[in-house]
């Protein structure tokens, strides 16, 4: 007959104290392998379109003649297949998420440099 | 892993092979059906990690008989091939007539028109 | 002769973690028979196939389910690696097998939670849920997500885990294996757990093998089958026996559970002992031709993964027949003659997984 079964755990947990964190006064660190958000390093941006084809969800946008790459933030479900086939790895998986919001988000990155031997007209 | 066999058979052996293979021991694992490139029906039974499919080839005109006489408790699988599909089976122990999954479209997975 | 009402139960209902109806024939509180209706979650995920190519598939398919992810993701891509005769390297094998037994104990957790939230011992609620979240730490330091993990892929897994990051896991699940220890002591020993779950709702051991049971529910009842013992994907090289008990009722069906987590423990401890060196993944190109029956073990039984495909990059046809799905005709069975009181206790027994059941 075992009816106080449970009065070790509870002991044992009067005192521990929280097993919780106080958020949002203590936030909890994000581990490096997190999949927050897809970032872009523009510059060594080809803007070939093969991540663009493979997005899973169409979130991706790529425009070769303005030199613009943008992501639909709400779209987007953190697979990583983008950073896998890039073939100049100039994605990567930053490990911050994206803030909640109330409408869309498209983020769009422009590489607005011109390289030296063209003409700009 | 055990080993997997398909058998073809005609449309109108399914009952006496459901019989012989319940006789034998065999429970039944699932019904499928797959729609691109003409219509067919796969019904898997197992014993002792053993698969075996009965397979055969149909449309959504002909009747076909339904196996819960033998195994009632297949209502749930010929139900859901009769609303996404619109596979005909007959004499169904507990029929839902498509009201399983209330879909506003009819019969969603098969194509009525001739495209991919 | 006394009076028949009918009673609806769900979809919404506090003990149900998601919606299922039931529509109950009660004769003065003792139910008579049920009729259920299923629906409310489905999504349709089979007819992606036509818009997304087989190598952008597992995303969809390990999104089917919140609770078995991983395992949907896996048995996935083991069909297309049959098809196109694949062979993975053992390394990929060995992690596979280490996150789907992690899975296996998160979602027994969960579920040992659930179960206490049903007939009202909200503490002990808490407790098993406190120790899932260090599993869940686990994964997302390992996979780098805590529900879905986006892990797997058609040629092997996509991140790898440093012996580091092995030896840290052994560590903790030593510490875990206490802890769940003495939550399964109240679980096992309790009066008052004993009183609500022993011979409520039996099913015998032929019931269960003429009504298709499979899982935890079978293995209760006597039934010895386990998909595990067929040897898929580095399981061979493990040692051990499944779980039996006889008694058939939800005491059985609990005490399985809880010492499935135990094996768990001790499965992975072996597997990150023979763990080999070496690639995590394949190159694979070619599309697949043919189609294919896998059927591996998720937490709540034998799932089934028929994929056919025809030489294209986009899929025919694939198929997922989940262990709830079977698990439905024997829980009619067993509500028949029980009280109206044991009704929510006996649904979790089952542990119904509905949204894999719907896709």
């Amino acid at each position: 007959m075992s009816i106080l079964s449970m009065s070790k755990t509870l002991f044992k947990s009067m005192l521990h104290g929280p097993y919780t964190v106080l958020y949002p006064i203590k936030k909890k660190e994000n581990y490096e392998r997190t999949r927050g958000k897809v970032e872009n390093d523009i510059s060594n941006c080809i803007f070939c379109g093969i991540c663009e084809k493979r997005c899973p969800t169409g979130a991706i946008k790529v425009e070769k003649a303005r030199s613009a790459w943008s992501i639909e933030r709400l779209k987007c479900i953190q697979c990583s297949y983008c950073t896998e086939v890039c073939p100049k790895k100039c994605l990567s998986m930053g490990n911050q998420y994206t803030s909640p919001s109330f409408d869309k988000v498209r983020d769009e990155y422009v590489n607005a440099r011109v390289p030296d031997h063209t003409e700009n007209n | 892993m055990g080993q997997q066999t398909i058998k073809m058979i005609a449309s109108n052996e399914l009952l006496a092979e459901t019989l012989r293979l319940k006789n034998d021991g065999y429970r039944l694992v699932a019904i499928s059906c797959s729609s691109k490139g003409g219509m067919e029906l796969s019904y898997s039974f197992d014993k002792d990690y053993n698969l075996i499919t009965l397979r055969f080839p149909t449309d959504n005109i002909e009747k076909i008989e339904s196996i819960s006489i033998i195994y009632p408790f297949s209502f749930l699988y010929e139900n859901e091939i009769k609303e996404l599909f619109g596979v005909k089976i007959k004499d169904i122990s507990i029929d839902f007539n498509d009201t399983l999954y209330t879909i506003p479209v009819k019969t969603p997975f098969y194509e009525q028109k001739e495209e991919k | 002769m006394g009076k028949r009402t009918v009673i609806p139960f769900g979809p919404q209902h506090p003990v149900l973690p998601e919606p299922i109806h039931l529509d109950l024939v009660l004769e003065d509180e003792t139910v008579i028979e049920a009729i259920p209706k299923i629906g409310y979650v489905h999504r349709g995920l089979e007819k992606l196939v036509d818009k997304k190519d087989f190598q952008q598939f597992p995303f969809v398919a390990e999104r089917i389910c919140g609770i078995c992810s991983f395992m949907h993701g896996m048995g996935y891509c083991m069909s297309i690696e049959s098809i196109m005769e694949v062979k993975i390297p053992e390394r990929a094998e060995f992690l596979r097998v280490i996150w789907a037994e992690l899975s296996r104990m998160h979602s027994h957790l969960l579920w040992m939670g659930l179960l206490a939230d049903a007939f009202g011992f909200e503490s002990l609620f808490m407790h098993s849920w406190r120790l899932r979240e260090q599993i869940l730490d686990i994964f997302e330091e390992t996979t780098g997500g805590r529900v879905i993990f986006s892990v797997c892929e058609i040629g092997g897994v996509r991140k790898d885990i440093s012996p580091d990051m092995l030896n840290k896991i052994v560590g903790i699940l030593n510490s875990l294996e206490k802890e769940v220890k003495e939550i399964a002591e109240v679980f096992i020993n309790d009066t008052t757990v004993k009183l609500r779950t022993k011979g409520v709702g039996v099913l015998s051991k032929q019931a269960a093998s003429d009504l298709g049971a499979v899982g935890p529910m079978a293995k209760a009842s006597g039934l010895d089958f386990d998909m595990r013992t067929q040897g898929y994907a580095a399981y061979e090289k493990l040692k051990f026996k499944p779980i039996i008990e006889t008694a058939g009722d939800s005491y059985a069906r609990t005490s399985v559970r809880i010492r499935e987590v135990f094996q768990s423990i001790d499965l992975i401890k072996q597997a990150i002992a023979l763990i080999p060196e070496g690639d995590i993944r394949v190159k694979v190109t070619g599309n697949p031709k043919g189609d294919y029956f896998t059927r591996i073990e998720q937490p709540r039984g034998e799932v089934v993964y028929y994929v056919k495909a025809n030489g294209t990059k986009f899929l025919d046809r694939v198929r997922v027949r989940t262990p709830t799905f079977a698990n439905i005709p024997a829980l009619l069975e067993t509500l028949k003659g029980c009280s109206l009181a044991d009704v929510p206790i006996l649904i979790l027994t089952i542990d119904p997984c509905i949204s894999c059941t719907e896709r």
